[in-house]
C-alpha cells in the first residue's frame, strides 16, 4: 500500500514537546541529584500505577499522531483527501464496521423498532439485525456463552503478553539497577543507593496493575472484533473507536499547552523577578491585565476570532483534518495565553526570594553576568515550581476542553473529542429507550483519564516539594 | 486607608485600558468589521452594498484608532475605538446585535444570576471549611485518608457530568424538582434546588482539599503546641486558633470571587435555562455578538480588580497587624 506521510501542525508540537521531553529524561538520568525526586515519585506505587494508565493513554495518542494519506487505488500519484492516523490502521474494523444508528453495547440489534422486509419477503417490524455487532452468531441465544467464551480466550492471551513483557523487561530492569549501584557505589554517595530500584518488590503492586490491565486489555481487544462493546452512535460508529480518537485531542490539549505557559511564564516571570524596576512594572501590568478578565470570556473571545479567520481563509488548508488541526493547535495557543499568569506570579516571587540569597549576591559581585546567574542558578532553582505546575495543570486542561467544546468555544466539530461527543450526546439521555452508553463512555475515559493523572502529579508534587519535611 | 484605596482605584484605570484595548484588538484588529459583516450576513451572495450598510447599522464605518480626514481632537474621538470604549467606563454598554440596551439587560439579569451564585457560594464554603475541619480533627486515621481519595475522585469529575448525571437522576428519574427553568419570588426556589446542590458539590473535591492543606500546615506551628501544652481541648484549638489564623489564606482565594458572582456561571445557566449574566453570555457566544461579549469581558475585569481591593481590606479585619498605607 502506498502512502505519503502528513504531519500536522499538531503533530509537530508533539514530535518537539517528545524530544524536549527526551532530552530532559537524558540531563536527568547524568544527574544524581536530579534523579534523587524521581526515585521518590518511583517508590510511590500509587504513582506508578497512574503512571502505567498515562502511558496506554500516551500510547494510544501516541499512534494516533502519525499520520498519513493513503494513496488511490487508480490513479498513481494522487493521494486519497483523507487524513488516517496508525491507530487508525490498527483499529481497522473498528472504523469502518458502522451501523444504521444507535445500538446498545454488545447488543445484536438496532436500539428501536423498526419496519423492514425479511430473508423471506415478509413486512415485519421488530429489532432489525445488525451488520457487523454479532453478525457472526448463528444462534443470537448463544451470545453470552460466546461472550465468555472469547473473554477467556482474549484475557488469557493478555495474560500471557504480559507475562513475557514483565520477564523480558525485568531481565533489563536488573541490568540497569546494576549499573547504577556500579557507577555510583565508588562515589560513596550511599543516598542514591539506598534509593535505587535494587529490588523489585516496591513494583509489585504495579506489576498487578500491569497484568490486570493486560488481562482487561486482551478481552476487550478480542470483544471488539465481533461486537461494538459500547454500543454504536446516532450514525452507527462505534463509541469505542471514538473514545479511543478523543484521547489524543485531550492529551494534545493538555500538553501543547505547556509550550506556550512555559517560556512565556519563565521569561516574564524571572526577568520580574530579578531586573525589578520598571521591567518588573510592565510585566506585573500584562499579567494583571490579562488574569482579570475572565478566562472562560477571553477564551471565546480568541476563538471566535480564530474562527473568523478561518471561515474567510479557505485557501489555507488542503484536507479537512488539517482545518481541524489547525484549531486545536489555536486553541492550545489561547489556552496557554490565557493561563500562564499564574504560574509567572508564582516564578516571580520565588526569584524575588532568590535573587537575595548569598551565592547570587557572590555571583553578582563576582561579575557574572546577568544571563548566566539566570540560567545557571535561577532557572534551576525553580524548575520544581514549574514541573509541579505543568503536571498539576494538565488534568485542568483535558477537563477544560470538554466545557470549551460544550460551550461551542472548543474543538472543531468535525474533530473527535470528549467534549463533543459529550456535546452530541447531552440530548440522548431524553430518548425512549434512553440512549446513556455515549455519555457512559465519554465520562469514564475522561475519569480515567483525570484521576491517573491527578493522583501522579500528587505524588510529584510530594517527591519535589522542599517544604515538606523528609527525614532522611 | 481612604487615600490607600482611592490610589488602587486610581491604579485600575490603566488595568481597565488595557483590558478595552487587548478585546478591542480581538476583534477589531484581527479581523477587519468588513469580515465581521460578512460573517454576520452569511459567507456567500454578500454585496458591498450590504456590507456598507451593516456597517453603517452599528457603528463600524470609522476608522479604527485615528481618523485622518478630521481634525483637532475628533482625530481621536471620531473613530471605533473611542466610540466602543469610552461609554464602558461609565458602564453604557450600547447595543446589542439585535437591538437591544446592554446596560438595561445586564440589570435585569444580575438577580438570577446572584440567585443562583450566592446560595451554592454560601453552603458551599461553609459545607467545604467543616469538611476540612473535620478531616483535620481526624488527621492520620483512616477517614482522612478516604476523604482525601473521595476529594481527588470528585476533582477527576468532569463538571458537566454533575450537571448531567444530577438532572437525569433528581429531575427526570425521581421527579423531585423540576429539569429546568427560573422564576421570580419564592415560586423560583424549586428551580434553584438542583443547581446550587450541583455548584457545591461540582467544587467539594477541591475545595475542601485546599482547606485542608492550610489547616494542616498551620497545625504545625508553636502557637498549636502551646495552647496544647496548656491543656486546650483539641476541638478549641481548632476553632479558636487555627480557623483564626488561617483566615488570611482562606479570604485570599474566596473574597476576591464574591464580585464575580454577579456573573453567574456559563456552564449551570445554560443547563438550566436560568436567564441570568451567563447564558447571556453564551448566547452571545453562539451569536457571535461582539458588543454583548466586550461588555461582559469589562464587566468582568471590573469586578474582579473590586475583589482584589476588597480582598486587601479584608485582610485588615482577620488580621490587626495588617494595616492599608
Amino acid at each position: 500500500m502506498n502512502f505519503i506521510p502528513v504531519i500536522l501542525w499538531s503533530d509537530a508540537l508533539v514530535f518537539l514537546l517528545l524530544s524536549a521531553g527526551g532530552v530532559g529524561v537524558w540531563h536527568i538520568r547524568r544527574h544524581p541529584h536530579l534523579l534523587l525526586p524521581w526515585q521518590r515519585v518511583a517508590q510511590s506505587s500509587m504513582a506508578m500505577v497512574s503512571l502505567l494508565l498515562l502511558s496506554v493513554f500516551l500510547l494510544i495518542g501516541g499512534l494516533d499522531t502519525l499520520h498519513f494519506r493513503e494513496a488511490l487505488p487508480n490513479q498513481s500519484g494522487s493521494y486519497s483527501p483523507e487524513v488516517l492516523s496508525v491507530l487508525d490502521k490498527l483499529l481497522g474494523k473498528l472504523k469502518s464496521q458502522t451501523e444504521k444508528t444507535y445500538s446498545a453495547p454488545f447488543a445484536t440489534t438496532l436500539y428501536a423498532k423498526e419496519t423492514y422486509t425479511d430473508a423471506a419477503g415478509q413486512v415485519r417490524r421488530d429489532y432489525p439485525k445488525l451488520r457487523y455487532g454479532g453478525a457472526h452468531l448463528t444462534d443470537l441465544s448463544a451470545q453470552n456463552s460466546d461472550m465468555a467464551w472469547r473473554s477467556m480466550q482474549g484475557g488469557a492471551a493478555g495474560l500471557l503478553l504480559g507475562g513475557l513483557l514483565i520477564v523480558a523487561f525485568r531481565g533489563f530492569g536488573n541490568n540497569v539497577g546494576a549499573q547504577f549501584i556500579a557507577r555510583f557505589t565508588p562515589q560513596k554517595n550511599h543516598r542514591a543507593i539506598n534509593c535505587a530500584p535494587t529490588n523489585m518488590s516496591n513494583f509489585t503492586p504495579t506489576i498487578i496493575a500491569f497484568l490486570l490491565l493486560c488481562i482487561l486489555l486482551g478481552i476487550l481487544a478480542n470483544l471488539a472484533t465481533v461486537y461494538h462493546v459500547l454500543g454504536t452512535d446516532k450514525v452507527g460508529q462505534d463509541v469505542l473507536y471514538l473514545s479511543l480518537k478523543s484521547i489524543r485531542t485531550g492529551l494534545i490539549i493538555g500538553t501543547v499547552t505547556t509550550l506556550v505557559t512555559l517560556p512565556l511564564a519563565l521569561f516574564l516571570g524571572i526577568a520580574a523577578g530579578y531586573f525589578r524596576g520598571w521591567v518588573d512594572d510592565v510585566i506585573q501590568y500584562i499579567y494583571t491585565v490579562l488574569s482579570s478578565i475572565p478566562s472562560v470570556l477571553l477564551i471565546a473571545a480568541a476563538v471566535l476570532m480564530m474562527q473568523i479567520t478561518i471561515d474567510t481563509h479557505p485557501q489555507w488548508f488542503d484536507t479537512a483534518a488539517s482545518r481541524a488541526d489547525l484549531r486545536l493547535v489555536f486553541l492550545c495557543l489561547i489556552l496557554g495565553m490565557t493561563s500562564w499568569t499564574g504560574l509567572c506570579r508564582l516564578l516571580r516571587g520565588e526569584t524575588l526570594k532568590l535573587r537575595e540569597m548569598e551565592y547570587i549576591q557572590a555571583a553578582q559581585s563576582f561579575g557574572v553576568p546577568h544571563l548566566r546567574i539566570l540560567t545557571r542558578h535561577i532557572v534551576p532553582n525553580v524548575m520544581h515550581i514549574i514541573l509541579i505546575s505543568l503536571v498539576m495543570d494538565f488534568s485542568g486542561l483535558v477537563l477544560a476542553e470538554a466545557v470549551l467544546s460544550y460551550v461551542g468555544v472548543g474543538v472543531d466539530p468535525s474533530m473527535m473529542s470528549f467534549g463533543t461527543m459529550i456535546n452530541a450526546a447531552r440530548l440522548e439521555m431524553g430518548r425512549e429507550p434512553m440512549v446513556w452508553w455515549t455519555l457512559a463512555a465519554a465520562f469514564s475515559f475522561m475519569l480515567v483519564l483525570v484521576l491517573a493523572a491527578n493522583l501522579f502529579a500528587d505524588a510529584v508534587r510530594d517527591a519535589f516539594d522542599p517544604r515538606l519535611n523528609r527525614s532522611g | 486607608m481612604f487615600a490607600y484605596l482611592l490610589r488602587r482605584i486610581l491604579y485600575a484605570v490603566p488595568i481597565l485600558i488595557g483590558v478595552n484595548l487587548l478585546t478591542f484588538t480581538l476583534f477589531f484588529v484581527v479581523n477587519t468589521p468588513d469580515d465581521m459583516a460578512r460573517m454576520q450576513l452569511g459567507m456567500k451572495r454578500v454585496t458591498p452594498e450590504a456590507i456598507a450598510k451593516w456597517k453603517h447599522q452599528h457603528g463600524y464605518d470609522k476608522p479604527l484608532f485615528f481618523n485622518v480626514k478630521d481634525s483637532g481632537t475628533a482625530q481621536i474621538t471620531d473613530t471605533i475605538f473611542w466610540d466602543k470604549s469610552v461609554g464602558m467606563f461609565v458602564l453604557d454598554f450600547g447595543f446589542s446585535d439585535d437591538g437591544r440596551n446592554i446596560s438595561r439587560e445586564i440589570q435585569t439579569r444580575m438577580l438570577p444570576s446572584l440567585a443562583i451564585a450566592l446560595p451554592t457560594f454560601l453552603v458551599g464554603l461553609l459545607l467545604y471549611v467543616s469538611f476540612a475541619l473535620v478531616m483535620t480533627l481526624l488527621r492520620g486515621t483512616f477517614l482522612d485518608t478516604a476523604g482525601v481519595a473521595v476529594c481527588v475522585l470528585l476533582m477527576s469529575v468532569s463538571s458537566l457530568f454533575f450537571i448531567i448525571g444530577g438532572q437525569f437522576l433528581i429531575s427526570k428519574l425521581w421527579h423531585w424538582v423540576p429539569i429546568s427553568g427560573y422564576d421570580s419570588g419564592w415560586s423560583g426556589v424549586k428551580f434553584l434546588i438542583l443547581p446550587v446542590l450541583i455548584g457545591i458539590l461540582g467544587g467539594v473535591g477541591a475545595s475542601t482539599r485546599w482547606y485542608r492543606t492550610i489547616f494542616l500546615e498551620e497545625i504545625g506551628k508553636d502557637y498549636v503546641r502551646t495552647a496544647r501544652a496548656k491543656g486546650v481541648s483539641e476541638w478549641a484549638v481548632l476553632f479558636r486558633h487555627v480557623l483564626k489564623n488561617a483566615m488570611i489564606p482562606i479570604l485570599t482565594g474566596v473574597v476576591v470571587v464574591i464580585p464575580s458572582l454577579f456573573m453567574g456561571s456559563l456552564l449551570t445557566e445554560s443547563f438550566f435555562g436560568v436567564p441570568g449574566l451567563g447564558s447571556y453570555t453564551i448566547d452571545a457566544i453562539q451569536a457571535q455578538d461582539f458588543g454583548v461579549v466586550r461588555a461582559m469581558v469589562f464587566l468582568g475585569s471590573v469586578l474582579y480588580i473590586i475583589g482584589l481591593i476588597l480582598t486587601d481590606v479584608s485582610y485588615t479585619l482577620v488580621d490587626p497587624r495588617v494595616r492599608l498605607q
